[in-house]
């Protein structure tokens, strides 16, 4: 018997825009400065965060309930935290060592903006950048919500 | 909606619901990524994982090498899963013997199969059951600590080994085999493996293929790790890569960067073999390409190997579709240990499950098994034994995503309760199986922790089930 809980639950959510503001800037450290960015999970829900100057990419992630994995944690042996870099934003990144190179070779849907954020640290010319889960695995909605036609 | 009045309307319309129960069969990574991606999308979801051994994490703890620590790292996000209140391990639990899938089928929900690859492909050579002659699967599982390894006891004595196969398996084998000792000592590899390995005999390894580099199925970090392995020299043609570097031009980045580092590495290491003395470096290892193991040729006893005869080949088509073709020529390798690196391979584990002989997978659609309701399956079992971590986090995800659906869909019935462990538990007694659960499994833990602790290592394995058992008193 299909839940008619489920089905009521769906039509309640379906228009509800998932905004979370969240990240480690909540503290007063004023000789950091902020830098605000934005996940988009593989589902497409963006989530802004505020970190600030020096914050490790993945680590602001997790801390925002952002979805990304890390298998190896931060230690340069897998590719799970794999993120697509805004473009205006990736020049500033210091470019990955040779490490980094190989295990993004080894990363599903490698693209010229792919990086593996476990290796990123927040800088000012950061502000507004957008990491971008890859869409790998079908969606799957945090409310519940699956969308047809997968 | 403001968010805590969400928070709130979720909780009651789930406490609604009945609460789905679902069994993981397999506690390697494929078994705990689905039962994580489970937990964390259905509020009210109980996963059981179960595991032949009596300790869990299958390959992460049987497979990586032991000098890779960082890839276990995993481990961790596996314990948070296990140790959470709506996940139960029950280790020594044999299923397809001890519980049949029928029976875990009428007490749960759905059942998720993910118990991996435990066999490997043969070669079907004559001389394959040499002495002397191993697959690369008892190989890694004898320096891992996997107990039906064990006693497998290679011999070291020669200096030349040939492993068969140019995947990473094959390059692991290598640096174990070539590694400094004193890299190994601090690691977890099994006290027995060490020993063995300061007596080796072994100074050249080579890893031939049937294909060509264009093939190869390593990864360049495996690669480049055995290049700079202190204490070896690598040994490659640059006859093997003639036109190559114009070959990959467009090729997809990772195929170009471990070509090019092949290529860069056989003119590097030519034109330094020209200017200095090979008696400096103590220990080599190559690759060869094109050579298709035809027999494994015995000693004048006719009781070890002492060589194989290859047929070189030559390739028809490009790229992964590549088909080695035999020439005709024929060349001898000599050697004393042949490790065969040419696949793993799952089995079928029970009569009620389909299971597809030729590719040696379960059939299936999306991890829904095929013809089977309320029986999935993820991980090496469903697309075959290749990949990393991520492929198989990926592969795990998408299953538990096809167990979500259904249960959102009514396609799997919740409105009937299932006992769960609660009837499996009964059947498991009658039988007399004692399952392990995790804290039990950490008890384990803690004894190789501790027992490593003296000698350096981050553990020293217990390799005998029974030894595991009576520690914690079964």
């Amino acid at each position: 018997m299909a839940a008619p809980t489920g089905a009521l639950w769906r039509r309640l959510l379906r228009s509800a825009a998932v905004r979370r503001l969240c990240g480690t800037a909540a503290a007063e450290e004023p000789e950091r400065a902020v830098v605000n960015v934005v996940f988009v999970d593989s589902a497409g829900r963006r989530v802004e965060a505020r970190g600030r100057v020096g914050d490790n990419v993945l680590q602001l992630a997790r801390e925002c309930g952002v979805p990304i994995e890390g298998a190896c944690e931060a230690s340069l042996a897998c590719s799970t935290c794999h993120v697509y870099v805004s473009a205006p934003h990736l020049e500033h990144l210091p470019p990955p060592c040779e490490r980094e190179e190989d295990l993004l070779d080894t990363a599903p849907q490698l693209r010229v903006e792919s990086r593996l954020c476990c290796q990123l640290t927040l800088l000012p010319p950061l502000e507004g950048a957008v990491f971008t889960l890859p869409r790998v695995t079908r969606n799957f909605y945090v409310d519940g919500h699956v969308p047809k036609g997968h | 909606m403001a968010a805590p009045a969400r928070v709130g309307l979720r909780r009651w319309l789930s406490s609604r619901a009945p609460a789905p129960r679902i069994c993981v069969v397999g506690s390697g990574p494929a078994g705990f990524y689905t039962a994580q991606h489970i937990l964390k999308h259905h509020d009210l979801a109980q996963v059981d994982i179960y595991e032949k051994l009596p300790v869990p994490f299958g390959l992460v703890r049987f497979g990586v090498a032991p000098d890779h620590p960082e890839v276990k790292n995993v481990i961790n996000t596996f314990t948070h899963t296990a140790r959470s209140d709506r996940c139960a391990y029950y280790g020594n639990v044999t299923v397809g013997r001890d519980v049949t899938v029928g029976e875990l089928q009428q007490a749960y929900h759905a059942v998720v199969l993910s118990y991996g690859a435990e066999d490997n492909r043969v070669l079907g050579i004559p001389g394959e059951n040499l002495s002397g002659v191993y697959s690369a699967r008892a190989f890694v599982g004898w320096y891992n600590g996997l107990p039906e390894n064990r006693d497998l006891k290679p011999d070291l004595s020669c200096e030349t080994a040939l492993i068969l196969g140019h995947g990473n398996v094959a390059l692991d084998i290598a640096r174990i085999l070539l590694s400094p000792l004193d890299f190994l000592r601090k690691t977890d590899i099994t006290d027995c493996s060490l020993a063995a390995l300061a007596c080796s005999k072994v100074k050249r390894v080579w890893l031939a293929g049937r294909r060509g580099p264009l093939q190869v199925a390593f990864t360049i970090k495996e690669l480049r790790e055995m290049i700079n392995l202190p204490g070896t020299q690598p040994v490659l043609n640059p006859a093997d890569f003639t036109g190559l570097e114009n070959a990959v031009k467009d090729a997809p980045r990772p195929r170009k960067r471990l070509t090019e580092l092949m290529i860069k590495t056989a003119l590097e290491k030519h034109r330094e073999k020209a200017v200095m003395a090979q008696a400096a470096v103590p220990r080599q290892w190559g690759l060869k390409f094109q050579r298709s193991p035809q027999e494994v040729l015995p000693t004048a006893d006719g009781m070890r190997v002492r060589g194989v005869r290859m047929a070189l080949t030559r390739l028809e088509g490009s790229g992964d579709s590549a088909k080695a073709v035999p020439t005709g020529d024929m060349e001898e390798l000599e050697c004393g240990l042949v490790l065969s690196s040419i696949g793993y391979r799952s089995l079928p584990l029970d009569p009620a499950v389909p299971f597809d002989t030729q590719h040696s997978i379960i059939p299936n659609n999306l991890g829904r098994v095929m013809g089977v309701p309320g029986l999935y399956c993820s991980g090496w079992v469903k697309r075959g034994p290749v990949g990393v971590i991520i492929t198989t986090m990926n592969d795990s995800f998408d299953t538990a995503q096809s167990v979500l659906e259904d249960l959102q869909e009514g396609v799997l019935d919740v409105s009937v309760s299932k006992e769960g462990f609660g009837a499996v538990g009964s059947i498991l007694r009658s039988r007399g199986i004692r399952p392990v659960s995790f804290s039990e499994w950490e008890k384990i833990d803690a004894a190789e922790v501790a027992r490593g602790k003296a000698a350096g290592k981050p553990r020293e394995k217990i390799v005998d089930p029974q030894e595991m058992l009576q520690l914690i008193g079964h």
